[in-house]
């Protein structure tokens, strides 16, 4: 067992440095995020480790706050992102929509191109276009 | 409390040892994934990893070492909170990275999402009657 829960913390500490990596590089705040809930998990993970070792329990509910306090981060960060939106766009909105209702239209050209008219039965009725 | 013969426990420390081992390969699989992968989206996929089954496994593993009911309570606790929270989170945050303009829409195959947010739907509705 000393060996297993070894190799199993060495495994969680090189996931936890690597997340670490992530969230100094960014570049977005999003990226961050995603790489705190790996750290998150991470610290789960290790204490899990920990009373697997032990066999103690009483740490058992720091898990379940973590994993409450992990999701409610991830939640914040991903609503103040979508506030902030409207001062820096790292793209300007308009070009990215250009270019992709460029893109829209070939691939749509293309499907009318694919299907033969006589058998295709058209849009679903109540769709949303 | 009962008394167990000793290849039960032999047994379940040895499942529980394969537990642990692979709950924190899929922790440093997603340590690798998230400093590696080129975008947000991809990194979001290697992040679900240890989220759920890397963490189911360690709880496990935990569950199977200390063996009495009140710790298998909080644990099955844990993985039901992170079942209900992990896809919000992840909706949140890959929600705010489309509309922050951090997704390039050639990279997906099926946008339906900006579709349905471009789409004015009370004309729509309208139209369709």
């Amino acid at each position: 067992m000393v060996v297993v829960v070894t190799i199993a913390a060495v495994l969680l500490v090189v996931a936890a440095v690597l997340a670490v990596v992530r969230i100094e590089r960014g570049p977005s705040m999003l990226d961050r995020t995603v790489a705190f809930d790996v750290l998150t998990t991470t610290l789960v993970g290790t204490i899990a480790v920990e009373a697997a070792w032990s066999r103690r329990t009483e740490t058992i509910p720091i898990l379940v706050v973590l994993s409450l306090v992990g999701f409610l981060g991830s939640v914040v960060i991903a609503r103040f992102a979508a506030r902030e939106s409207d001062e820096a766009l790292p793209r300007p909105a308009e070009d990215a929509l250009a270019e992709h209702e460029e893109r829209a239209t070939a691939k749509a050209e293309q499907r009318e191109a694919a299907v033969d008219s006589e058998h295709h039965g058209g849009s679903a009725p109540g769709e949303v276009r | 409390m009962t008394v167990e013969p000793d290849w039960v426990t032999v047994v379940a420390d040895v499942i529980a040892a394969v537990c642990l081992l692979l709950g924190a390969f899929l922790a440093l699989a997603a340590g690798v994934g998230v400093l590696r992968f080129g975008n947000l989206l991809a990194r979001m996929h290697a992040v679900t990893k240890p989220q759920v089954l890397g963490l189911i496994l360690l709880l496990v593993a935990v569950a199977l070492r200390v063996r009495s009911w009140s710790a298998v309570t909080l644990l099955a606790l844990v993985i039901v909170f992170q079942l209900a929270t992990s896809p919000v989170a992840a909706h949140m945050v890959g929600r705010a990275a489309f509309r922050t303009g951090k997704v390039s829409p050639g990279d997906l195959e099926v946008d339906d999402l900006s579709r349905d947010e471009n789409a004015d739907y009370p004309e729509d509705f309208a139209r369709q009657d």
